[in-house]
């Protein structure tokens, strides 16, 4: 049955241990191991592909054939679960976390996490953002008691890297070194065409993130503030504002 | 359901088109490329939002589109992807495509996606679950599709019917469509040992709702005989072009698409590319206007009969 078959062949894709299933013309003389190899190689090259445009600083920090044999090895252990290829990769930050010959650099899963995020983001749900004015309509005195619905394509990514600076510095051709090295996290949204990156103040990356599961801005104030004791407020909300990332607001 | 050949009433049997790349939007825009419709591929816009749908969008406004899937796996073994389908429908219903076409491969096996158009035994288990698949297809789609031939690079013990005759089994089973990619027939034709003007012959023509041209590369087998590979990185061979107008000649003018997705060149190597399918599609075109002029005059005497014009349109027999 072709079941059988196909369950041959895709166990003999992702492997080149595995041998050309036998129901493929000429494998049992062995004459058919480059015509398979065409397969294996289409399967292995277009998703390694596909992750090397979902992380290009990751693929730029480690070069391209270090980069190339760290794809193989994830896709052969995390294949897709899903025919769309934006989504993949999700688990490869956590794989990089595990992969051995990656230790030495230990920011870099976190820089696959925060380029993941861009990606989602550039394929989010569309939506307008709130104009400064609807906050400053706002009575002050009740403030804390309003929650805000965040852009659907708001991510934040925390770090204890400095992972925008390292993101940064490779956005140009030539990479400058980097001053900045304690912990950063970043804010990764796309409120009109493109997706911008920020680097958040500390605790505001924690508001945000209050916010994003539904807290109102005063339990978002206190779960900031409880974060980091140089948390500023005022900061976080013109943060919140400036970034264009609100698209509603309610009690 | 909408047969295709009235679908296809919204696209010129005579239009040529080319596979849509984002960077070539500001181009595609500008017109001026005697372009007639742009194809994409399904998955690159199954997104909630952003620059794609933006962009397809615009595209969508001033062109019309054919919808080129490449993941629903319908000569896979298993059912189809029910969310999938949804996505589909969701896109289809947005965009109302004037074509929508799939392949005569599989892509995902028990919830691995390989992304790659994999081959499948030709024999009669095989042809009653793509008939499913199709069915299931066109019911919820509510549309025919068109069907599209591989290209391969192995063959199966098991298979018992040619490509051919598989093809034309699903089409009248389903009344589907078929989506002839001359490329794919000359690559198998070669990875084969087949005649492709022999498999061109023997093609369910009535069926066919598009044609899509691309460019291979070569490589070896296990025996060192040439491996062409459908790699659409390269301009259309000229064999390729030759088989092309040799299937014009049979079917008469039919949708036809340039596809290039990996080094994609300047949008005018593209353009020219489509310049060269126009210029195939004219010819043949006037070549049928005079065989049916020399028809209608058969019966006057020669010395009436005037020479062919050259205009595309010939209506009487004297000037």
């Amino acid at each position: 049955m072709f079941t059988d078959v196909q369950a041959e062949i895709a166990a003999a894709l992702l492997s080149t241990a595995t041998p050309v299933p036998a129901a493929i013309k000429g494998a049992a003389r062995g004459r058919a191991e480059r015509r398979f190899a065409v397969y294996r190689n289409t399967v292995a090259a277009s998703l390694i592909e596909a992750l090397a445009a979902r992380f290009p600083v990751v693929a730029r920090l480690v070069g391209a054939d270090f980069f190339r044999a760290m794809a193989r090895a994830y896709v052969a252990k995390e294949p897709p679960r899903s025919p769309l290829l934006f989504q993949y990769g999700e688990s490869f930050p956590a794989f990089i976390t595990g992969f051995a010959p990656a230790a030495p650099l230990p920011y870099l899963a976190d820089v696959a996490r925060l380029e993941f995020a861009r990606g989602l983001a550039y394929h989010a749900a569309d939506a307008d953002p709130l104009a400064a004015s609807a906050f400053a309509a706002l009575d002050k005195g009740r403030l804390a008691e309003f929650a805000v619905r965040l852009h659907p394509s708001v991510f934040i990514v925390s770090s204890d890297h400095p992972i925008f600076s390292i993101w940064l510095a490779h956005q140009s051709q030539s990479v400058l070194p980097i001053s900045h090295r304690a912990a950063e996290s970043a804010l990764v949204a796309r409120p009109f065409l493109d997706v911008e990156t920020r680097r958040l103040a500390p605790g505001t990356d924690t508001f945000l993130t209050a916010l994003k599961s539904g807290s109102t801005i005063g339990e978002a104030v206190a779960a900031g503030a409880h974060a980091s004791s140089s948390f500023n407020a005022a900061e976080a909300l013109a943060t919140l504002i400036g970034a264009n990332i609100a698209i509603g607001l309610g009690t | 359901m909408t047969p295709y050949n009235e679908t296809l009433a919204s696209l010129d049997a005579a239009s040529v088109g080319v596979g849509f790349k984002p960077e070539h939007m500001e181009d595609a825009l500008a017109g001026g490329h005697g372009l007639s419709f742009f194809e994409v591929h399904a998955e690159n816009y199954m997104g909630e939002g952003g620059p794609p749908h933006r962009q397809l969008a615009e595209l969508r406004a001033r062109y019309p589109l054919s919808l080129h899937g490449v993941a629903l796996s319908i000569g896979g073994a298993g059912p189809l992807d029910r969310e999938h389908l949804a996505r589909l429908k969701r896109l289809i219903d947005r965009y109302e495509p004037a074509l929508f076409s799939e392949h005569l491969a599989w892509s995902t096996h028990e919830g691995v996606y390989f992304n790659d158009l994999l081959p499948l035994p030709y024999n009669e288990n095989t042809l009653a679950q793509v008939c499913v698949h199709i069915d299931e297809v066109q019911e919820t789609l509510g549309r025919t599709m068109l069907l599209e031939n591989p290209s391969t690079y192995v063959a199966f013990e098991e298979s018992t019917m040619s490509e051919v005759e598989f093809l034309r089994a699903i089409a009248k089973r389903t009344g589907c469509g078929l989506l002839l990619d001359v490329n794919n027939v000359y690559v198998s034709a070669v990875n084969h040992g087949f005649e492709p003007m022999a498999y061109l012959d023997a093609f369910p023509v009535e069926h066919v709702g598009e044609i899509h041209l691309a460019g291979f590369a070569e490589d070896r087998d296990d025996l060192d005989a040439p491996l062409l590979i459908d790699a659409h990185g390269t301009p259309v061979s000229d064999v390729v072009w030759l088989l092309y107008r040799r299937t014009l000649a049979r079917i008469g003018p039919r949708p036809t698409l340039i596809e290039w997705d990996n080094d994609v060149p300047p949008f005018a190597v593209l353009a020219s590319e489509a310049a060269r399918g126009q210029a195939a599609m004219a010819d043949e075109i006037r070549r049928r206007e005079r065989h049916a002029h020399e028809l209608r005059c058969r019966d006057l005497p020669a010395t009436f009969a005037p020479r062919y014009s050259g205009r595309l349109h010939v209506h009487g027999c004297a000037s």
